[in-house]
């Protein structure tokens, strides 16, 4: 074990990991995130705390995560490249490390231009895979990304993100390639609704052997409505929704939608966990955290190993 | 008027290892002024070359190597000098080893930093090509700038939002990094993005605010 991280420890026992997702409020209210908490613990190995998600200012990642520990999860703290260059990036990881934090998400950051502050200057002074770089450097090496050395290291338990929808495809297994070459030790999608096109992607990062040197978590995510389905089809960048997803919603009647949307979410589970090379799988019920007892659950993926951090 | 410097001489030649053959290109615009890439240093350069080993099958020095058009005609002259080249080293600001780039499909690479635009841009009205970073990235990207053209600045793109070789910020913006992707692929270099590409060293741009002096 490289961290005390509750992920690290179910990834290397081999079982078939969970982790959720939780939105940290627009505001300073702690009680949300205890909410939330409260209902994720017990069905999760692990909790990642958004970073600033699509660019809409929230309460901090770290801050939350503080509260979600108390609560009794293991936060995964999302941070991105986005807002802070490498010296605060570096300040934040040693803050977290210390308050007793044992996952990061390496991510470069959703655009400026999405969020409530379009006018912002993005910072981008790293982008992600630099960025997993680095804090691995801090945790093994004990050195900063200057090349100066520290007396405590952060022993974080590294992850990152990768899109297998985005483009150009035939290149998307090639820049994971790079991101276990930089340290990530976890991985986590984008949401799959398209399993098929996943599992080609799957085939490809098996053929160069990347499933064997970091977790792969399948990103998944109950939809409640026709409509949200059709807006991700439609305007959400890097979403892929096939046609068969909003039929298949649009085929129940309307107070059936959000029941049928959870059950196309183990569906889904209970398709990727049969691709060889998947770890474990991610739950983005962003905003209807209630849903991610039942879907565990019914996905057979209960009880969850004791949580020991 | 751009203003570059050439790179440090052990770099150029890094770049230029394993090619046998270079064809050399200069320009008698803001590179001549600026004593980077004019015909002096086009010609100083090709004697150092031959002295490391290297044959350097031509060269040319073009009058405003960013105009495209103007590129594309003078390089037809050198059709053969370049066809027997392996590649093509630029002396001139990153405007114009992008000009380079897209006319030729030959590996090209940036013999020059650019330090800054000095209040003009090249001749490259419709998008920016060069954000004078100072600290050329051109060599690993297929002759396609990241910094100017991507909307994260990405080293080591693309993100998860590029789709249909658009960039997720806004359709009207093509994706740089599915551009160079391609590029590379087409001159059979892919394995050059295999290399995590380091933090970058900003402190060298304009980006950062205004430079210590580094030039006259």
């Amino acid at each position: 074990m490289k961290t005390k991280s509750n992920l690290e420890r179910v990834l290397e026992s081999r079982i078939f990991a969970v982790t959720g997702e939780l939105g940290p409020p627009q505001s300073a209210d702690s009680e949300v995130i205890r909410r939330k908490a409260k209902i994720l613990k017990g069905h999760v190995d692990a909790c990642n705390v958004t970073d600033g998600q699509t660019a809409v200012v929230r309460m901090a990642s770290w801050a939350a995560c503080l509260i979600a520990k108390e609560e009794g999860l293991d936060p995964i703290v999302q941070m991105t490249c986005r807002d802070r260059n490498r010296i605060a990036l570096q300040m934040d990881v040693l803050g977290i490390a210390a308050l007793g934090m044992n996952n990061m998400l390496c991510l470069t950051g959703d655009h400026q231009k999405f969020g409530n502050h379009p006018t912002a200057k993005g910072v981008y002074d790293l982008d992600s895979i630099q960025l997993v770089k680095m804090v691995k450097g801090m945790r093994d090496e004990k050195r900063f990304q200057c090349g100066e050395e520290m007396a405590v290291e952060p022993r974080l338990f590294i992850g990152a993100a990768e899109n297998p929808f985005a483009d150009p495809f035939e290149f998307r297994a090639a820049r994971l390639a790079k991101k276990a070459a930089a340290g990530a030790d976890f991985i986590q999608t984008q949401i799959v609704y398209n399993v098929d096109k996943f599992a080609e992607w799957m085939k490809m990062v098996r053929d160069i052997g990347l499933h064997d040197r970091v977790g792969i978590l399948a990103g998944v995510a109950p939809v409640k409505s026709v409509g949200a389905a059709k807006y991700m089809k439609a305007r959400v960048p890097g979403m892929d929704v096939p046609d068969s997803v909003v039929s298949r919603l649009q085929g129940v009647p309307k107070d059936q939608v959000s029941k049928e949307g959870i059950k196309l979410c183990i569906d889904i589970i209970n398709q990727v966990r049969e691709i060889e090379g998947v770890a474990g799988i991610h739950i983005m019920a962003i905003e209807w955290e209630e849903a991610v007892p039942e879907i565990v659950e019914a996905a057979g993926l209960l009880p969850r190993p004791k949580l020991v951090t | 008027m751009l203003i570059s410097e050439q790179k440090p001489l052990e770099e150029i030649l890094s770049y230029l290892d394993g090619d046998k053959n270079i064809f050399l290109i200069g320009c008698k615009g803001c590179a001549e002024g600026w004593g980077s890439g004019g015909e002096k240093q086009v010609s100083e350069m090709k004697n150092t070359l031959r002295e490391k080993g290297k044959a350097v099958t031509g060269s040319v020095v073009v009058d405003m190597l960013c105009d495209s058009a103007l590129t594309r005609l003078k390089l037809r002259a050198h059709k053969k000098e370049v066809a027997a080249a392996d590649s093509i080293l630029v002396l001139t600001d990153g405007a114009g080893v992008q000009t380079v780039a897209e006319v030729v499909d030959k590996v090209v690479h940036p013999g020059c930093n650019t330090l800054s635009s000095g209040g003009g841009h090249a001749e490259w009205k419709e998008a920016e090509r060069c954000l004078e970073c100072g600290d050329c990235v051109l060599e690993f990207t297929g002759g396609i700038c990241p910094i100017a053209r991507c909307s994260k600045h990405l080293l080591n793109g693309p993100c998860g939002g590029s789709q249909g070789g658009k960039c997720e910020v806004d359709a009207s913006i093509p994706c740089v990094w599915q551009q160079i992707v391609d590029r590379l692929a087409k001159l059979g270099q892919l394995d050059k993005l295999e290399r995590v590409v380091t933090a970058k060293n900003w402190s060298v741009s304009l980006i950062s605010g205004p430079p210590v002096k580094r030039f006259p």
